[in-house]
């Protein structure tokens, strides 16, 4: 039995197939030569962790950002970093190295501190006081929302110290889990509640 | 264009160029042209129009990098260089390793011809943008194509 031709147009219009080895390949030396450039102005890659792939994304100036992608969608992420930093983003994990070891050895309990530069353009003001504040809240310790604004120089501005927290770029290295309500209840996490209790119990099994 | 991250169009137009440009320099070739041709786009990004048809400007690109390939291996006193220095002309790429008879025979054509197939069926391009690339009339762009698919009809089995 003859089989139907294929129009030859269609036959045109069909690409080569390239492996995703190959894909991988071509991009990271595109992310190489980017950099080299001077044209990378962010950096991302996905990090395997016990929450989840966790996507981290880094301009020169260090880390600012990462997501859990259990929670968040990682397209939306991207498209909020393109318009608030810079759309010249690319997959290019080897900027990232660094922040993907500290993060393994975070979750084996092997480090407490992150010797990371966070670059934390995408908060202003009161919001970058609070995450700083909140930088300095040691390991497997934790404070409350209310002490955390008065730090910051606010100590009415509780609600707004949660929404800054909650607001947190770059969650698990600028340690926000560590902040509960005075209460003792959880209060909120962007990266979902189990995360935060998760976390809470990783460090406090680790002291 | 500041809505979509780079990475996405790297990811949703990355194939297609390659294969464009396996057509235009051959497959050894077309990664270096590949390279060079996203990483132009890359610094060029930001400056685009949100509404862009980012396939045409990526080919674009794309055109214009196979075109320095062509004339750079021109000027290298290698074997086999051409004459000619027009936009299209240009050595015919070597035949590319994919077992695919047509495309052989794609390669075969005059330089016109095989970049209006080219990018009027594989990078799905509109006939102005290829007579820009071209360097012609709309009118001419068809007749390319057609002179071309009337070539592969006759060499190529159904």
């Amino acid at each position: 039995m003859t089989p139907t031709p294929i129009p030859l147009a269609h036959r045109l219009a069909r690409s080569t197939a390239t492996g995703a080895a190959d894909t991988a390949a071509r991009q990271a030396e595109l992310a190489r030569r980017a950099a080299a450039a001077g044209l990378l102005d962010v950096a991302v890659a996905t990090v395997d962790s016990p929450l989840g792939p966790l996507l981290v994304a880094a301009t020169e100036a260090g880390l600012v950002r990462l997501a859990f992608t259990a929670v968040e969608d990682p397209d939306a992420v991207l498209a909020r970093l393109a318009r608030a930093v810079s759309p010249r983003i690319l997959t290019a994990p080897a900027r990232l190295d660094d922040t993907r070891r500290q993060l393994d050895e975070y979750f084996a309990r092997r480090r407490r501190r992150f010797e990371l530069t966070v670059d934390l353009q995408l908060a202003r003001g009161f919001r970058a006081r609070v995450l700083d504040v909140a930088r300095d809240i040691g390991y497997g310790t934790t404070a409350t929302y209310r002490q955390v604004a008065a730090r910051a120089g606010n100590p009415a501005a509780v609600r707004a110290a949660g929404r800054a927290l909650g607001a947190n770029p770059v969650p698990i290295v600028v340690p926000c889990h560590r902040v509960l309500r005075s209460d003792g209840a959880l209060g909120g996490y962007a990266g979902g509640l189990p995360a935060k209790v998760a976390l809470l119990a990783l460090e406090r099994d680790a002291a | 264009m500041r809505s979509r991250p780079f990475a996405s169009v790297v990811a949703e137009h990355g194939s297609l160029v390659l294969g464009v440009l396996t057509r235009l320099v051959g497959r050894h070739d077309a990664e270096d042209c590949w390279q060079e041709t996203f990483l132009a786009a890359l610094r060029a990004y930001p400056s685009l129009d949100e509404g862009a048809n980012v396939r045409a400007w990526l080919v674009t690109i794309a055109h214009h990098k196979a075109i320095d390939h062509h004339r750079a291996r021109a000027r290298r006193p290698a074997a086999g260089a051409p004459d000619g220095d027009a936009p299209s002309d240009g050595p015919a790429p070597p035949v590319p390793d994919a077992d695919d008879e047509l495309w052989a025979a794609v390669a075969r054509l005059p330089p016109k011809q095989r970049l209006a197939v080219t990018y009027r069926y594989l990078a799905d391009l509109p006939y102005r943008t290829i007579a820009g690339l071209l360097g012609g009339t709309e009118a001419a762009a068809r007749q390319n194509v057609r002179a071309g698919l009337r070539t592969l009809r006759l060499e190529v089995h159904p």
